[in-house]
C-alpha cells in the first residue's frame, strides 16, 4: 500500500492511521450499488468522468433481470454507459471478470462491493467502498484512504484430501471473528502458499471481507507471474513486505490439521468442522458465487456428484462466477455431470447468493452454500437458515440431503 | 443524497434504539428490497427489516440508534445507512462500526459516532443528545457526556455539510482534495 500510496501522497513513509488521497487504476460498480452512484453523480451536475476507460459498470447480481424493477435499474446503467462512453460488462460476477480480465499486481482498484478486496490475491490494493464515494471517484479518479495496520497469516503444510482453500479462510474467520479484521490488511504467507492456485488465493482474498478487512493480499510469486504471462498481461508493480514489516497480529494456520469447516446460520465467525454438524437436513445446496464459482470448484463438485443423485426432495443449484468458467464448464462436460446428477446449473449471476432470484430461500428452509454470507435474510426468508462451506461440502450434502463430509465422495 | 437535505444542527437529541452487536448490512437492509428501488424514501420503508419489518412504522423523526460493535458489518451497500436517514433517524452511535457502514455514512450525512462503551450506558428509548460541535454524546437521564473517537476535520466538516452531494454543490470540490497539498493528515 505504501508504496503506490506515496506516489499519490508525495509521501515516502507512511503509518496506520494516516490519511492518504490515493489516485485509482480502476473503478468498479455493479447492478445494485452502481443505479446509486448514477444518481448521486448526477446530483452533484457532474457531466464528465474523469477516465471512462477505467470506470467499469458490471450488470451481475440480478442477471439477466428478475423482474421490471430491476430491469429498470439495467437499463439506467446501460443508458449511464452509454452517455459518459464508459465500460459495460455483462452476466459475469465482477470480482472474477475483473480477474480475468483487467486486474493486474501493484494496481489500485475501487469497487462499489465489498468483496473487491478479491483483488489481493495478485498484489493488487483492493477494497470495498459504497456508491457515494465511487461516484467522487468516477469524476476525480481519485479518492481519501486511510493507511490499515497489517496482519500476517502463516500458512503452513498442506491441504489434505476434501479440504479446500475456502476451509483455510472459514477457519481464520472462526478464529478471529467477523470484526477481527476491520480496517485491517491481511497478508497472507508461508510456506503453503505455493500449494494455492491463483483460484483459491481470490477465494481466501474474497472471503476475507467476512471478518471485515480492508485488504486481503497476496505477495506476487512464481505462480503469479506465470498466471499473468498465461493470460498476456503486464503487472504494474510487484508490492513486497519489506524486512521491517509490522505485524500487529501474527496467526499460524497448520493445513495438515485443518478440517472441512461449516459455518452456522446466522454468523460467519460460528465456524465449526463438518463432523459436528454433520447429518443437519438441508433443502438446498447451493454450489457459487465470488467467493466458490470458478473452475477449480466446479470440477470437484462435479468429481463428488459423478455417479450419484441429488437427493429426491433437496435442490442443488450450482451457479458460475463468469461467462468463462460457464463456457469452461460446459466445453469440459462439467455441465454434463451437473445436469445428470439433477443439479441445476445457472447462468453466471450473484442470484441466489444475495437472494434476489435463482435460488432464493422461503420461509424455513435450510441451505448448505458455498456462498459468503449467512446473515439473517441473506437468501430469502428472515427464518431461512443458510450454512456455509466449502462446494465439495456442499455438493456431498447435495447428494445425502444433509450435511455431509466430502472426504466420503472423493 | 436529497435536495432538501441542508447542514446538520448543532444538536441532535432523540429516543434511543438500542441494537445488539453485529448488525450487518442484509439485516439493515435486504438486497432483494434495495436492489429493486433507486428512491431512499422507498428504501427507508424496508430499515432495520431483518429485526422488524415494521420498524419503519413505528420510528420517529429524531430517533438515534445506539449500536454494539461492528455496526454495518457485510455488504458495501449504502442503501442501509440511506435507509436508516429516510425512516427519521437521525444520528447512529455505536461501540464500533465496520468500515464500509462508517466511510457511507458520512457520505451520505448521517452522523456515525464511535463511543466505546455506550451500550451500558443507554437503555431502549432513553433520550440522547448528540453533539455535533464536540463530536460528543450526552445520556439526558443522568447527563453523563461522553466523547466519540475523532475523526479527521475533512470528514466532521463532510458530515456537518449534509455528505457528499451537499459538500459538492457548495464548494465543487470534494472535501479531501485539500488534503493533498498538506503534508500527512493524522
Amino acid at each position: 500500500m505504501s508504496v503506490r500510496a506515496a506516489e499519490g501522497g508525495k509521501h515516502n513513509v507512511l503509518h496506520p492511521g494516516d490519511i492518504v488521497v490515493l489516485p485509482v487504476d480502476l473503478a468498479m460498480a455493479q447492478d445494485s450499488t452502481g443505479p446509486l452512484a448514477i444518481k448521486v453523480i448526477r446530483e452533484m451536475g457532474i457531466k464528465k468522468l474523469w477516465d471512462p476507460s477505467r470506470v467499469h459498470l458490471v450488470i451481475d447480481h440480478t442477471y439477466p433481470a428478475a423482474d421490471e424493477k430491476v430491469a429498470n435499474l439495467h437499463n439506467l446503467i446501460r443508458e449511464f454507459v452509454r452517455e459518459m462512453g464508459c465500460r459495460l460488462v455483462e452476466g459475469s460476477i465482477s470480482h472474477q471478470h475483473l480477474l480475468e480480465s483487467h486486474v493486474v499486481p501493484g494496481m489500485i482498484l475501487f469497487g462499489a462491493d465489498s468483496h473487491t478486496c478479491q483483488g489481493g490475491a495478485v498484489g493488487a490494493f483492493a477494497t470495498g467502498v459504497g456508491s457515494s464515494d465511487m461516484a467522487a471517484i468516477w469524476a476525480t479518479g481519485k479518492i481519501w484512504a486511510k493507511v490499515p495496520e497489517s496482519v500476517n497469516v502463516n500458512l503452513t503444510g498442506k491441504l489434505g484430501k476434501g479440504v479446500f482453500a475456502r476451509d483455510i479462510v472459514s477457519h481464520f474467520i472462526g478464529m478471529v471473528g467477523e470484526d477481527g479484521g476491520n480496517y485491517r490488511s491481511i497478508e497472507w504467507k508461508g510456506p503453503a502458499v505455493k500449494t494455492l492456485s491463483i483460484s483459491s488465493r481470490a477465494c481466501i482474498s474474497n472471503n476475507s471481507m467476512e471478518c471485515g478487512c480492508k485488504l486481503s493480499v497476496f505477495e506476487v510469486d512464481e505462480a503469479t507471474r506465470d498466471y499473468f504471462k498465461k493470460v498476456n498481461r503486464k503487472p504494474l508493480m510487484e508490492v513486497h513486505a519489506g524486512p521491517k514489516a509490522n505485524y500487529v497480529k501474527e496467526y499460524t494456520i497448520d493445513l495438515d490439521e485443518l478440517q472441512p469447516q461449516v459455518a452456522e446460520p446466522g454468523h460467519v465467525d460460528q465456524v465449526k468442522t463438518v463432523d459436528e454438524l454433520e447429518g443437519q437436513h438441508v433443502d438446498q445446496a447451493f454450489i457459487g458465487s465470488s467467493t466458490n464459482g470458478r473452475i477449480e470448484d466446479l470440477v470437484v463438485s462435479a468429481q463428488i456428484l459423478k455417479g450419484h443423485h441429488v437427493k429426491p426432495g433437496t435442490r442443488c443449484i450450482v451457479t458460475p462466477a463468469s461467462r468463462l468458467v460457464f463456457e469452461e464448464a460446459i466445453t469440459t462436460g462439467l455441465a454434463e455431470t451437473f445436469l445428470e446428477a439433477g443439479a441445476v446449473f445457472t447462468n453466471a449471476t450473484c442470484g441466489a447468493c444475495v437472494g434476489t432470484h435463482l435460488g432464493v430461500l422461503g420461509e424455513n428452509e435450510i441451505c448448505i452454500s458455498s456462498s459468503p454470507r449467512n446473515y439473517v435474510g441473506r437468501m430469502g426468508a428472515s427464518s431461512a437458515q443458510i450454512y456455509l462451506a466449502s462446494p465439495a461440502t456442499a455438493a456431498a450434502s447435495a447428494i445425502e440431503g444433509k450435511i455431509t463430509d466430502p472426504r466420503k465422495y472423493l | 443524497m436529497s435536495n432538501t437535505t441542508t447542514r446538520l444542527p448543532r444538536l441532535l437529541r432523540g429516543r434511543a434504539w438500542v441494537w445488539p452487536d453485529d448488525v450487518n448490512t442484509d439485516i439493515i437492509i435486504p438486497f432483494r428490497f434495495k436492489a429493486r428501488t433507486n428512491d431512499p424514501v422507498e428504501m427507508a420503508k424496508y430499515a432495520m427489516y431483518g429485526f422488524d419489518p415494521e420498524f419503519y412504522k413505528k420510528v420517529h423523526k429524531g430517533d438515534i440508534f445506539v449500536a454494539g460493535r461492528n455496526f454495518g458489518g457485510g455488504s458495501s451497500r449504502e442503501q442501509a445507512p440511506v435507509a436508516i436517514k429516510y425512516s427519521g433517524v437521525s444520528a447512529v452511535i455505536a461501540e464500533s462500526f465496520a468500515r464500509i457502514f462508517y466511510r457511507n455514512s458520512f457520505a451520505i450525512g448521517l452522523p456515525a459516532l464511535e463511543v466505546p462503551g455506550i451500550t451500558k450506558k443507554v437503555s431502549q428509548f432513553d433520550e440522547v443528545e448528540v453533539d455535533m460541535e464536540n463530536w460528543a454524546v450526552r445520556t439526558v437521564k443522568d447527563g453523563q457526556v461522553h466523547k466519540a473517537t475523532k475523526v479527521p476535520d475533512f470528514l466532521m466538516e463532510l458530515v456537518k455539510e449534509g455528505g457528499l452531494v451537499e459538500y459538492y454543490r457548495q464548494h465543487h470540490s470534494f472535501p479531501w482534495e485539500k488534503l493533498e497539498k498538506l503534508p500527512v493528515a493524522r
